[in-house]
């Protein structure tokens, strides 16, 4: 059931640094931030005397992987549950293909929607193809936000269900490994 | 899991935080001056709101595929009876970036993050061949919007 072609990735591909070919002083600057940045007054500098660069060169490559892209934003990743949205729900919606594009768009915007993709069927047994992550200090109030996606959705929506998450099994973000774009060790591709 | 006791400062920094540190010179200071706190008290807040794990953490963000690497969300149905051993396998994994208990015959959510997209098929196979269960590989055909954002 491993699909092998995802045409995502041959679009992120077009836009994007192609694989193996991530800078070695960003690449760096990655590794030794990924687990998160030092919580002192000067971070870049911090993060400079780790990798044997100036805080200014760090500053100045981040803000450029910020502009690229690359860096979404340094920010708190919360934990949901500890601020109180204890339901957290994965709202999965069987939407008509030739309507999905304006109606993802829209449910986007919803307030609450958190993240919102659309993604491949496996039919039978998955037939739902948006995705639309939903959180609340209740079950109740992400019902409550359900419906107002069930309501834009209208029609063109078949079927809908929340997945509600009952256990965080691991959480730690994405890691490069020793072996990665700009190293030349484990490339198995 | 309960919610933390949060006070009125930790709330606003927490807020202002999940949107993003200025990329400046001396960035904490800057926050810290526009929420009427001492740097050294933002510092002292943060650090313990990461202890307490009201943060999963604090640093950048990266975008997988614009690393050059991969990224897909997969699903696993898993007999109640092996899910421990399932979700030791699977979390054994590096390229398994969370990893989520779901309330559905498909019960174990995870994201894999790789460091080029052709590896997405391999750490697929190889969970396949630890846990002996087929993988539902749901990789993104759109991204409509992320932005994460829990206002306390």
């Amino acid at each position: 059931m491993s699909d092998s072609t995802c045409p995502s990735e041959a679009r992120a591909q077009d836009a994007a640094t192609p694989a193996g070919h991530l800078d070695p002083r960003d690449r760096a600057i990655v590794l030794a931030t990924q687990a998160g940045l030092p919580l002192v007054p000067d971070p870049w500098g911090a993060v400079g005397r780790r990798v044997g660069m100036s805080g200014d060169e760090v500053l100045a490559r981040m803000q450029a992987m910020a502009a690229r892209g690359v860096i979404r934003r340094v920010a708190a990743v919360p934990n949901h549950y500890r601020l109180g949205y204890v339901a957290n729900g994965m709202s999965v919606w069987d939407v008509d293909d030739a309507e999905i594009d304006r109606l993802g768009r829209e449910v986007a915007a919803i307030e609450g929607v958190s993240h919102c993709y659309r993604r491949p069927r496996h039919r039978p047994h998955w037939p739902f193809n948006l995705f639309a992550m939903l959180h609340g200090h209740s079950r109740e109030e992400v019902e409550r936000q359900a419906e107002v996606l069930r309501a834009r959705l209208g029609e063109a929506c078949r079927d809908h269900r929340i997945l509600y998450s009952s256990r965080i099994l691991k959480k730690t973000g994405l890691r490069l490994g020793a072996g990665g774009p700009g190293s030349d060790t484990q490339r198995r591709d | 899991m309960s919610p933390a006791a949060l006070d009125a400062v930790d709330r606003r920094l927490v807020n202002r935080l999940q949107d993003g540190l200025p990329l400046v010179a001396r960035p904490f200071a800057t926050v810290a001056a526009a929420l009427g706190i001492a740097e050294g008290e933002l510092l002292y807040r943060l650090e313990r709101l990461r202890e307490a794990g009201v943060l999963s953490r604090f640093g950048p963000l990266y975008h997988a595929e614009r690393l050059g690497g991969g990224l897909t969300l997969a699903a696993l149905a898993v007999p109640e009876p092996d899910f421990e051993r399932v979700a030791e396998a699977v979390n054994a994994f590096p390229e398994v970036a969370h990893n989520y208990r779901r309330e559905h015959a498909l019960n174990m959510w995870f994201v894999l993050a790789t460091e080029t997209p052709g590896r997405i098929a391999e750490v697929i196979e190889a969970i396949e061949a630890a846990t002996g269960l087929p993988v539902f590989n749901l990789p993104k055909e759109e991204e409509f919007h992320v932005r994460l954002h829990l206002p306390v």
